[in-house]
């Protein structure tokens, strides 16, 4: 059994003659919170729906607390969640109901009690009535984050979970998995573009650049590295090189994910 | 927080059920939808019905046949119909991502999309079914036990094109959802719905013996008019709804692989 949370091993995966994730590599460890940052088709999100087995690599091993997420993914689904501003819930539902098939999905013991305890803790009490179609692109993040959270996940996967959110409304998302990593123990793997969001919350940091693991470590390591004062300028060195190192390969097209 | 609950599947099950079972509470049109058509149907032969019953015979014998027929029919298409739109429903609203990262199996999502199915054929031709009593003077339920056979084998084979629609939806995206609401109409003159397979050229015969519900149907006349239940047809149609929804299921099993390697899960949507 691995000691860490996510493993991942020699994956790649390849739509056609297009690569959009090229032998990555990497370990989490549990308990901590690591960012998955690169340019817009850097093979994030292909890699984020592989971690959840709704991609299925075209090689590689990918292992979520030693369970092998291939072959086995049911034993371990319900111990992980998932949150993205891209992907909904069902609109015409109120929150209460979505909430209420997805703590059944995810089998929640006293469903009731947790969906009050949520309410409260997210703040989203007074939507709980209203159809999810019609809530504010920050009200959606909450309710989302609630759906994310039902199950208490040991391993939270969050593709973008400030996008479209106003500073005051993002800081506060923040806190609360911060909190709640502290309080649990979870382990958080996030997807951003926002690199301040990164250098508060991340204590690792995978940089991809054309479907590639190109650098990873500390936030602090990786400024020292570029010599650079914050994120936002490593991720830019990053996408500079990127602009260099993206020259065609005989038979094979780069991706935009 | 880890460790499965008892009874899993049949919750998650009931997760999806319930699902849409409140998008139904939540619009009256939607369930009035699923009246509104077999009603109209079944109003529509009655007065031919009534017509015909003082220019033919063969009607006159059983007057009964051409209502049977439209409802039994609907238990088909409204089978179909309602696997592949409750299937549609989580692709318009881009929901399937969030289902399959919850540990929700697919072959869990079938058993619900069957059970939705029933739910929404037992509303709309259970409901025209009931119209038809006060205002035609006739009870398709006066068939007796024969009458679950036929609804139990008509409907498993509404299941079977479902799933394959549902499949094929899945495989090639949204620009296929058509296919739900007239693929299943091909068959219908292969079936013989309102006449005798025998009205058909030899060669189509043939083809017609390999559909289950062409022997339902044979069954219903053989009920109506000569007042016996065949059970020779009702192995044969239960011999072939084995294979149909074994194929059906396969089929939507066989395109979720596709879907989970090409990554249709995660985009998939209006």
């Amino acid at each position: 059994m691995s000691e860490a949370a996510i493993t991942v091993r020699h994956v790649s995966k390849s739509f056609g003659s297009v690569v959009a994730v090229d032998d990555l590599s990497f370990d989490v460890r549990p308990g901590t919170t690591a960012a998955l940052l690169g340019g817009n088709g850097a093979g994030k999100t292909t890699t984020l729906a592989m971690l959840l087995g709704l991609l299925l690599p075209t090689r590689g091993r990918i292992e979520i607390f030693g369970v092998d997420m291939i072959r086995a993914r049911y034993r371990v689904l319900g111990r992980m969640n998932f949150s993205s501003p891209y992907v909904d819930l069902p609109k015409r539902l109120t929150v209460a109901e979505n909430l209420r098939i997805y703590g059944l999905l995810y089998g929640v013991r006293d469903l009731s009690a947790r969906l009050r305890r949520l309410a409260e803790a997210l703040d989203i009490a007074a939507l709980l009535d209203r159809p999810y179609g019609q809530l504010s692109a920050g009200q959606k993040t909450r309710v989302t984050l609630a759906k994310a959270l039902l199950n208490e996940p040991e391993l939270l996967l969050l593709d973008e979970p400030t996008a479209s959110l106003d500073p005051d409304t993002a800081d506060w998302v923040r806190s609360y998995l911060e909190e709640y990593r502290d309080r649990t123990g979870a382990t958080i793997l996030l997807a951003s573009h926002n690199m301040t969001e990164v250098e508060r919350m991340c204590r690792q940091v995978l940089m991809m650049r054309a479907g590639q693991l190109v650098d990873e470590g500390t936030p602090r390591e990786l400024l020292e590295r570029y010599g650079r004062r914050n994120m936002e300028e490593v991720f830019i060195d990053i996408a500079r090189a990127r602009r260099i190192a993206l020259k065609p390969r005989s038979g094979a097209r780069r991706a935009r994910s | 927080m880890s460790g499965e609950r008892p009874f899993g599947p049949v919750r998650r099950i009931g997760a999806i059920v319930l699902r849409h079972l409140y998008l139904l509470r939540g619009s009256w049109p939607r369930v009035l939808e699923l009246i509104y058509w077999p009603t109209v149907q079944m109003i529509l032969w009655g007065f031919i019905t009534l017509f015909l019953l003082g220019h033919s015979s063969w009607i006159a014998q059983a007057s009964g046949v051409l209502i049977s027929a439209v409802l039994l029919w609907d238990v088909l298409f409204r089978g179909q119909l309602g696997v592949s739109v409750v299937f549609l429903e989580e692709m318009w609203s881009r929901n399937l991502g969030q289902l399959f990262v919850s540990p929700l199996r697919p072959i869990e999502l079938v058993a619900a999309l069957l059970a939705m199915s029933l739910i929404r054929t037992l509303i709309g031709v259970g409901g025209a079914a009931l119209v038809a009593i006060p205002l035609f003077g006739y009870s398709v339920f006066d068939m007796g036990l024969p009458l679950i056979a036929f609804f139990a084998n008509l409907i498993v084979m509404g299941w079977s094109i479902g799933l394959m629609v549902s499949g094929l939806i899945l495989r090639n995206g949204l620009g296929a959802e058509g296919l739900a609401w007239f693929v299943v109409f091909a068959l219908q003159p292969l079936t013989g719905v309102y006449y005798p397979i025998a009205v058909l050229p030899e060669w189509l015969q043939g083809v017609a013996f390999f559909l289950p519900s062409s022997h339902v149907f044979e069954g219903m006349r053989a009920a109506l008019f000569e007042q016996v239940f065949r059970i020779d047809l009702l192995v044969n149609a239960v011999a072939l709804n084995v294979v149909y929804i074994g194929l059906g299921a396969g089929a939507f099993l066989w395109c979720f692989r596709i879907a989970r390697i090409r990554g249709q899960l995660l985009h998939i949507g209006e």
